[in-house]
């Protein structure tokens, strides 16, 4: 599994506007580039990104970004959201190659 | 001791002061020159990519290994406080072996020693991983290379390797890094070759690497065959350099354009 580093400003104020930061390992190998050998290596990158909130059984999508090959390794994304109950975020990367993985992160208002 | 005396003297240590202090500002690490957004990325953790490796480095630090199954938590506990201030002062002399080792060889030999694990290969992800956790713990120390006699011979022929003429292009480390620092290659800023963030991120490789694979980048870029990872002639090397750079700021994890 990669490594993802998420961070989330702790205990926000409620209805404050806060800043969502998410890194994950990831190649994102362009499918342009030839190897040693002169060969085109094929394309490896992660398509698609969602953040969803979560309250009891409801589940919003509250940030998705589409990523393509011109994107640099090991992906940084940053995104805003007002904090306005306390809930868990989820958020889930898919790419090529069958590239699956989710991290959730609690979100505790004050 | 009349007082017109005492005043000159304490001007003249003052002076020297100012002018050690003067000096060690004067020397210019690779952060300094480089363009604020990529600046940005290494002020902060929460967007620095070399902090993925550290903390794969720190899952490493605390997971048992080997036929001892010990982790390297066992011996040294927490490498916050026990790892604060050893990358600083590496390379180091091995007694044993008698010769100078940097910290990558020093983790490997833990690893063979106490752990009793097949060591990690060299540039592997699991080997930048963990020496990037360690050296973090020293960030912001000062280079601090140790005042020991049996170096004095590897740091001179490392001297001589800096300032050797070497490949196609019959350059030297000092023709660009001391006689040229800070003007032009191409688009980039030559820099003054001061180790003070590695491993570090760079954006050309897309991943961390380690101080060699820089200087094996350094020797193919002036046509030389590179030493493999490893070689005797990198560690002198890396002691001279810490020796230059002695006294400055540790960054890791850098990053670098």
């Amino acid at each position: 599994m990669a490594r993802a580093l998420i961070t989330i400003p702790p205990n926000p104020k409620r209805n404050s506007i806060i800043e969502i930061r998410v890194l994950i390992q990831h190649p994102m190998e362009t499918g342009l580039r030839p190897d040693a050998e002169g060969k085109v290596q094929p394309r490896n990158i992660i398509r698609r990104f969602e953040c969803r909130f979560i309250v009891g059984d409801k589940s919003d999508l509250i940030f998705s970004a589409e990523l393509f090959p011109a994107i640099s390794a090991n992906p940084y994304i940053a995104f805003h959201l007002r904090a306005t109950q306390n809930g868990t975020l989820n958020f889930q990367w898919t790419g090529d190659n069958g590239f699956a993985q989710t991290e959730t992160a609690a979100l505790v208002v004050v | 001791m009349n007082g017109y005396v005492k005043n000159v003297v304490a001007t003249i240590a003052l002076g020297t002061i100012l002018l050690n202090v003067h000096a060690a500002e004067k020397r210019k690490s690779g952060y300094d020159i480089m363009s604020p957004s990529t600046q940005a990325l290494q002020n902060d953790d929460s967007q620095n990519p070399a902090m993925l490796w550290v903390k794969d480095g720190e899952a490493l630090w605390n997971r048992a290994a080997g036929e001892a199954k010990k982790s390297c938590a066992t011996c040294h506990s927490g490498a916050v406080k026990s790892m604060r201030g050893v990358a600083a002062r590496y390379p180091a002399f091995e007694p044993k072996s008698k010769r100078p080792i940097n910290l990558q060889q020093r983790i490997n030999l833990c690893q063979k020693n106490y752990q009793r694990a097949e060591p990690f290969s060299a540039e592997s992800s699991e080997l930048l991983s963990i020496e990037s956790y360690v050296a973090m713990q020293s960030r912001g120390l000062p280079i601090a290379p140790p005042r020991d006699a049996r170096l004095t011979a590897s740091r001179e022929r490392g001297q001589q390797f800096f300032q050797q003429r070497i490949g196609q292009l019959d350059l030297s480390c000092a023709d660009c890094h001391d006689n040229h620092a800070g003007k032009k290659l191409g688009s980039a800023t030559i820099p003054e070759a001061h180790p003070t963030a590695y491993p570090l991120y760079r954006l050309e490789w897309q991943s961390v690497g380690s101080l060699q694979r820089r200087l094996r980048n350094c020797m193919s870029g002036v046509r030389a065959e590179p030493y493999t990872f490893g070689a005797q002639e990198f560690i002198e090397l890396e002691l001279y350099m810490t020796l230059r750079a002695a006294g400055m700021r540790i960054e890791t994890p850098g990053v670098r354009p």
